[in-house]
């Protein structure tokens, strides 16, 4: 028996070459170097590693079809992701350098476990097969996993760690045994592209496919962070190192959501009926329990984990739409998303100062009279996570409701705006505190880094920017969905 | 080329911040004096909208319009007609008044507060210019974000965090329904005609079912009924007002509120004519309760700012029965009445507010006698007051006469329980008035009070001048909004006899 190898082109995965080969000379960099010295260089090279790959992407704009024996898509919609994670990456790793080096935890491997991530990343969103997908799930998650407990001294980062990895692996353990019974009745294929035709074929089946598609909805739920598999998130978010908090909350997030809306609307258009009614409930519980919940927070991380909660409902509600204008919001959505909370977790690492000690939201109080410009952008990104024009956050909830709208499910939209409105509260109680309250005691001075006052400054330029020019991101997110024809 | 006006009325404040932002936050004269001249200039700005706006023609003028968001029909799309044309003028004219009005009242954080000023500003006058309803929408609530700042960081120590927040979730409340309606009615109107836009004025000319237009109806309502603040959604109100600054009150007063009013007139009439007609009782028995009980509820208080808070819940009761009477005389009055609303409330704040700056206590019985240390203060005390209860030759009047006059041609049951309103109004200002200002000084401490001084009557002088210009002369300000109001009430007039289909239920759009 002969093998044969399909013919391929290298550069039709160049990003994820370049970030695999960036992270391994990290880790060999680091195995190299004396201990004891300073580690900047590894940030640095994590962001020249993801600027190239952003470049790269660039240069596959436009590109379609199916390269590595159809296992991997070629098309905007990657794309768009790819530049997404890599962002959202890119600000991490910014966020993170001080942040770690205050924990004596600027560490080669945390950079590498990053960029690993995000190729894993880059698979889920590009996959053309759902094997391949669910590869790159294991990549992102178990990365992941060691990032959520990477100070090991510390016992909540442990808890992160360990509750992450058990719930992760039974949610992995759904999604793959989802796949397989798609796989039984399609007849043996796991091509997105394939199973349309295949899955109607035998009515017999329904039930086996009606199960797969339930299973794969828990799986990738639980990944989003959607109720009702959304209870590992707090405490994970919490635990972890904040960093690597908005890490999660922003790109794994998205690389869910890419995948997640990859499969359904590319594999199980014909069935939309079914999942559009298991969705809609799904997105009416987490956005109500995630802002519910998060009104009874007293931890800023605790209560932006919530808030992503909350957020992937809102997404959820895009998913549901399933037309072009929801496909496209859900890009647009992300993009917005991943700057405005990493922007608020930059804050949050700022404010916490030293090894996490404010993370109180009281530790807020006052914080407008003692850093006006630190206030601000925190005001900026709670308002653009309320969705408060002129920022991004309210454009996404815009082309997000005006797609339930179009596909006329009025209530979603309703229930979805009055959710909007409770999360208003919480989001505004962090300005009353900042701007309304006095202070408790005396912050003391914000050791402003380089790098992490850039992420601030670049993410509220950047929340402001596609807010009142949305029209910048909406050509290039619609072009992305033109991929899904039937929507 | 035209200047275009309008963009520059609505930006100008914007680029006042950039100026604020540079100076230095110490120094408290400086920062007041640059915002005080920016506010001037804005104003100097609106001038030439007032003189080359043309009154025989019900059309938008001084129309800009670029694409905004194209792929969406979302443009940037601003002009005026007859009705935005007075609150505009209103707000370029209040906002000076205003930064003087703040000179010794706010001392701290003094450039944070002219910043939300201004920015306060200029979403005022973006809601009253836009024509796209995305756009207006997007002003809409960015205008929440200053007024909630200026309630909650200015305010009364005591409950101004409670205030504003309860003043931003009410509005958001209704507001976000509105964000739905207005989705509908956007892809509705794609639906039917074929083109995607935001533009009000083509919306205007489609034709909805009546079913959709009643829940539509009541989404926009709501937003505007809470803003207005129609009874029951009337009680933020007091406590917005009661906790706010001065100057945050004036605003509130005289133009926040009257983008409730406004919206009813530019958007709920026009767009869904069937069902505001089918709304009248509706409507026009919540604004009679509004009327008595605002001003019953105006007696019995203690507190001056309340008072005047409550007194206000009932003025703007006239406006809304005023405009429900789809009649010109009832509309013209409510237009002319907002503006009324707007200088002596406004005016009326401004009082309380420098008596308060001088005693620090705001109770009713507190005072007494204030004619004998501050005769100055009385006497525009007094006129305000009598522009308020609607003395004929003051602004009051005029509008409220016009208003029952359009009420009964209407429904004269309406109008026999409104005009009662007038009635108690004189009550609770006259009584508020004699408590306050007659009588013997019996309280040392009012004694000793000083009269206002040169700043002070500058800020009352121009606001005397219109209360008794629109009294003595009221066809200069209604001359400007005679050709929009015949327009919109032939229109309304014309929709009566317009048959929609009955029933119709939104499904969204085949893929």
């Amino acid at each position: 028996m002969t093998l044969t190898i399909p013919s391929f082109q290298l550069s039709s995965i160049g990003p994820w070459l370049t970030l695999t080969v960036t992270a391994i000379l990290i880790l060999v960099l680091d195995a190299l170097s004396p201990k004891g010295q300073k580690k900047v260089c590894f940030s640095w090279l994590a962001v020249a590693g993801l600027a190239l790959a952003a470049f790269q992407t660039i240069g596959l704009w436009g590109r379609s079809g199916t390269d590595f024996a159809r296992m991997v898509y070629l098309d905007n919609f990657a794309n768009f992701f790819y530049l997404i994670f890599i962002l959202g990456a890119a600000l991490t790793v910014l966020i993170s350098r001080q942040y770690l080096e205050d924990y004596g935890k600027n560490l080669g491997e945390y950079y590498a476990l990053l960029l690993f991530a995000t190729v894993g990343m880059m698979l889920m969103a590009a996959g053309a097969h759902l094997i391949m997908i669910f590869l790159g799930l294991e990549v992102m998650s178990i990365a992941v996993y060691v990032l959520a407990g990477l100070f090991r001294e510390d016992l909540r980062s442990n808890e992160a760690a360990l509750k992450y990895l058990i719930l992760g692996s039974f949610s992995s353990a759904f999604l793959l045994f989802g796949m397989a019974m798609l796989y039984g009745a399609a007849g043996g294929t796991l091509f997105l592209s394939d199973l349309p035709g295949r899955l109607g074929a035998d009515p017999a089946m329904q039930p086996l496919v009606l199960l797969g598609i339930g299973l794969l909805i828990v799986g990738f739920g639980f990944k989003v962070a959607s109720a009702p598999f959304h209870m590992w998130t707090p405490d994970v978010y919490e635990g972890a190192p904040t960093s690597v908090t908005a890490f999660m909350a922003v790109a794994v997030k998205a690389a869910a959501f890419a995948a997640f809306a990859r499969v359904f609307f590319l594999a199980f258009p014909a069935l939309k009926v079914d999942w559009n009614m298991l969705l809609w409930v799904l997105a009416v519980a987490t956005m109500t329990i995630g802002n519910i919940a998060a009104i009874a927070q007293t931890n800023i991380k605790r209560m932006l984990a919530y808030s992503s909660i909350a957020h992937a409902g809102y997404l959820l509600v895009a998913l549901v739409a399933a037309n072009q204008l929801g496909a496209m919001s859900l890009l647009y959505y992300l993009l917005a998303y991943t700057l405005m909370n990493v922007g608020a977790f930059g804050v949050v690492i700022l404010v916490g100062r030293k090894k996490d000690s404010y993370l109180n939201i009281y530790d807020y109080s006052g914080l407008g009279a003692q850093h006006p410009v630190l206030a601000a952008s925190m005001a900026l990104f709670m308002f653009a996570l309320a969705g408060i024009p002129p920022t991004a956050g309210f454009v996404g909830k815009f082309y997000i409701f005006s797609a339930a709208v179009q596909a006329g499910y009025i209530w979603l939209a309703i229930i979805g705006v009055m959710n909007s409105l409770v999360s208003v509260f919480y989001y505004l109680r962090i300005t009353v505190l900042m701007y309304m309250k006095p202070a408790e005691a005396d912050l003391g001075p914000v050791a402003f880094s380089p790098a992490q006052t850039a992420v601030v400054a670049v993410t509220a330029a950047g929340v402001l920017l596609i807010g009142i020019f949305p029209g910048l991101i909406y050509t290039l997110a619609m072009n992305s969905v033109k991929i899904f024809p039937g929507l | 080329m035209q200047l275009p006006i309008l963009s520059i009325l609505v930006f100008l404040p914007i680029l006042g911040i950039g100026v604020l932002v540079i100076l230095n936050r110490k120094r408290h004269k400086e920062l007041k004096v640059a915002t005080l001249v920016i506010s001037v200039v804005e104003f100097l700005f609106s001038l030439p909208l007032w003189f080359n706006f043309d009154s025989g023609t019900a059309a938008m003028q001084f129309v800009e319009r670029y694409d905004w968001l194209p792929a969406y029909g979302i443009s940037y799309y601003i002009g005026v007609d007859g009705f935005s044309l007075l609150l505009i003028m209103l707000t370029t004219f209040l906002t000076p008044i205003c930064v003087l009005a703040t000179w010794e009242d706010i001392q701290h954080r003094v450039k944070e507060f002219m910043v939300c000023l201004l920015a306060l500003m200029s979403g005022m006058i973006g809601v009253f210019v836009a024509l796209d309803l995305f756009l207006f929408y997007v002003f809409w609530e960015v205008m929440l974000i200053p007024m909630y700042l200026l309630i909650g960081v200015w305010g009364n120590p005591a409950r101004r965090v409670y205030a504003a927040i309860k003043f931003f979730l009410f509005t958001m409340f209704g507001s976000v329904l509105m964000l739905v309606a207005i989705l509908v009615l956007y892809f509705h109107y794609g639906k039917t005609t074929g083109t995607y836009t935001f533009d009000l004025i083509k919306m205007y000319g489609v034709s909805i079912p009546f079913n959709m237009q009643f829940w539509m109806f009541l989404a926009f309502g709501l937003a505007f009924a809470i803003k207005v603040p129609m009874f029951p959604f009337h009680t933020w109100l007091p406590d917005a007002h009661t906790e706010a600054p001065t100057v945050g009150s004036v605003i509130l007063a005289a133009v926040l509120l009257k983008m409730g009013t406004y919206g009813f007139l530019r958007f709920n009439m026009p767009l869904f004519p069937q069902a505001a007609h089918y709304f009248v009782p509706l409507f026009s028995i919540l604004a009679i309760i509004r009327i008595v009980y605002g001003a019953l509820v105006s007696m019995m208080q203690k507190d001056l700012k309340r008072l005047i808070a409550f007194s206000s819940v009932s003025h703007l009761g006239f406006v809304m029965l005023g405009l429900f009477t789809f009649t010109m005389p009832g509309v013209q009055g409510g237009i002319i009445q907002m503006i009324n609303h707007g200088l002596s409330t406004g005016a009326l704040f401004l009082i309380v507010g420098m008596i308060y700056e001088r005693r620090h206590t705001r109770m009713i019985a507190d005072f007494g006698g204030l004619c004998n240390p501050m005769p100055v203060y009385a006497a525009i005390f007094m006129i305000v007051t009598l522009s308020s209860i609607g003395l004929p030759g003051l602004n009051g009047f005029v509008g409220e006469f016009l208003i029952l006059l359009g009420t009964f041609k209407t429904n004269i049951v309406y109008a026999t329980i409104a005009a009662t309103g007038v009635i108690f109004a004189a009550c609770y200002m006259l009584w508020m008035f004699q408590r306050v200002v007659f009588g013997q000084t019996t309280n040392p401490k009012n004694q000793e009070l000083k009269d206002l001084s040169w700043r002070e009557i500058a800020i009352f002088a121009p606001l005397i001048l219109f209360i008794v210009w629109i009294g003595v002369y009221p066809g200069t300000f209604l001359d400007k909004t005679k050709a929009s109001t015949e327009n919109f009430v032939a229109m309304m007039e014309k929709a009566k006899t317009t048959q929609v289909s009955q029933s119709h239920v939104f499904k969204g759009e085949a893929q």
